[in-house]
């Protein structure tokens, strides 16, 4: 696909999720001239962008083969006829992700915005603030000394937290397809800096 | 932009319909839009139907059909970048802009749009603005990038 | 030059060279589906439906009959599992957006196609293009076109030239599959608003 340049994906980056960017990139260039690819990606977006946002139902992976099908037999141009690519080939090797996304409501490669959660592992956080200070929304409740937690309501899922948190500590977690865990009671937040005491 | 220059770059291309495109691009690079004037103006001295011109017109991302902003903020949404947060930079900047893809601000600041590469994919997320690029994107940046335009 | 002859659905039918695998089939008075397809106008290929399953020199394929040439010794089948299949998913796409359309409703029936099978999104044209490319081949008034692309592709009246031809001649009116309701709304909506801007 595209300018032949060679991409690696680890398992950080959702499969459902490059399809539905392949396919999204392919309605914008469609011309728009025949059904199966004009109708026929547009409904496949629809049903790939459900998926990714947790709203996939029971079924929806058979429709998109048989929308698959018809834009492979039927479409007018190599753009139509190529256009299900991505979302075949990634079903083929990644189905177990698919049917994550559909069943579970879960992303396993812990990627799509709708499906996780950031949560700070109160084990791990030692409370310096830095979360604090760069979270956009003012979602991190805690301060010096506090166990930060994060107020899901507030939380927009920008992952700016995840990315500083000092690699030392690594509290900041992307969690899929499970409950948040309760908040930790709040005499249990207050952390004791031995250094201190002494 | 008046007619008169319009038809400088019609003649330049000696009146003929096969030269639309390259006549709409010159006009959309002088004047950074379309304005429907100059589309009739085209179609008239072309002898091309207004529809065929207003349907290329409105084909190609190349063009505008409506005025755009002074600075013009480009978001690569490639498979590197996008695999590399793009989307998450996209969301920051129209929450700073307070606009989306394809549009412009009321104050005619920003025009905001997506591309499909940009061509460095090494430094993604890569957002461009008014052709000056910066690499390695975060949503934390982006709104130190945009302060320094006026 | 002589005809060619070939076959579909197992008859012999013989044709002119230059003529479409479908324009043989109607002259033979066997039907294949269509909706974008007028005898007026330049074969489109748009819609897909007349699509139809090709036998040539041993391999089959599928080809759409509007846009195909008959060649020698064709074996062409316009029914099949695939053909039939391909059809009702082209028609359940259609009807997303034009549910209450008659001929779609009758392609429906005969196909098994289910009016429901995607989320509607009502917007009466199919993109057929019969109405566009009547007024620039047989009318050249150019009138109406078609504006933007893919999922966001629309027809646009021109306001000054709808001003002036349109309702003397309204012949694109009974031509649209889905009742006309798109053409003739867009147009008043182009008459009442011709500054509305180019998407009309």
């Amino acid at each position: 696909m595209g300018s032949g340049g060679m991409i690696v994906m680890d398992e950080d980056t959702c499969m459902p999720d490059v399809a539905r960017y392949f396919l999204d990139f392919l309605t914008d260039e469609s011309c728009g001239k025949c059904v199966p690819c004009r109708e026929g990606m547009r409904q496949m977006l629809k049903l790939l962008t459900n998926i990714t946002q947790g709203k996939g139902k029971e079924g929806d992976i058979e429709l998109l083969e048989e929308l698959a099908e018809t834009a492979q037999e039927a479409a007018l141009c190599a753009l139509g006829k190529s256009s299900p690519n991505p979302f075949l080939s990634t079903l083929k090797y990644f189905r177990d992700e698919y049917e994550a996304h559909v069943k579970e409501k879960r992303c396993p490669a812990l990627s799509c915005k709708e499906l996780i959660a950031y949560y700070i592992d109160p084990a791990k956080c030692n409370a310096c603030t830095t979360c604090g200070k760069k979270c956009p929304t003012g979602a991190i409740i805690g301060g010096k000394n506090l166990i930060h937690m994060i107020d899901q309501e507030k939380c927009t899922k920008c992952g700016t937290c995840f990315e500083v948190c000092p690699p030392k500590f690594r509290a900041v977690t992307k969690i899929s397809g499970v409950p948040v865990p309760p908040p930790l009671p709040e005499e249990a937040r207050t952390i004791v800096r031995e250094s201190k005491q002494k | 932009m008046d007619n008169e220059r319009i038809d400088q770059i019609i003649d330049k291309h000696h009146h003929e319909a096969s030269s639309l495109i390259q006549v709409l691009l010159e006009i959309q690079g002088e004047n950074h839009w379309l304005p429907k004037e100059a589309l009739a103006r085209v179609a008239e001295k072309l002898q091309v139907p207004l529809t065929r011109v207003q349907h290329i017109a409105t084909f190609y991302k190349a063009f505008s059909l409506v005025p755009k902003g002074r600075h013009e903020i480009h978001i690569c949404m490639g498979t590197a970048c996008h695999v590399r947060g793009a989307t998450r930079v996209l969301d920051t900047v129209q929450d700073l802009t307070g606009i989306k893809p394809g549009e412009t601000d009321l104050d005619l600041k920003f025009s905001l749009q997506t591309v499909n590469c940009l061509g460095c994919c090494a430094l993604g997320p890569v957002m461009e603005v008014d052709g000056k690029t910066h690499g390695k994107m975060a949503p934390s940046k982006t709104a130190e990038v945009l302060k320094n335009y006026e | 030059m002589s005809d060619i002859t070939f076959t579909i659905d197992g008859r012999e039918v013989s044709a002119t060279p230059g003529m479409t695998v479908l324009e043989a089939a109607r002259a033979a008075g066997i039907t294949i589906p269509t909706l974008c397809h007028h005898e007026k106008l330049e074969p489109y290929g748009g819609c897909r439906l007349c699509i139809v399953e090709l036998e040539a020199r041993g391999s089959t394929r599928l080809v759409v009959s509007c846009v195909y040439p008959v060649e020698k010794n064709l074996v062409v089948k316009t029914r099949s599992e695939k053909v039939d299949r391909i059809r009702k998913m082209i028609l359940q796409l259609l009807l997303a957006h034009a549910p209450d359309a008659f001929d779609l409703q009758d392609l429906a029936r005969q196909y098994g196609a289910d009016r429901d099978r995607f989320e509607k999104e009502p917007s009466f044209c199919v993109h057929c293009g019969l109405c566009v490319r009547y007024c620039n081949e047989v009318k050249k008034k150019n009138a109406i076109g078609f504006v933007d692309r893919g999922i966001r592709k629309e027809i646009s009246f021109i306001p000054q030239i709808a001003a002036k031809e349109c309702w003397s001649c309204k012949e694109c009116f009974p031509l649209c599959p889905t009742e006309a309701l798109q053409a003739a709304y867009v147009l008043a909506k182009a008459l009442a608003f011709p500054g509305d801007g180019a998407k009309g």
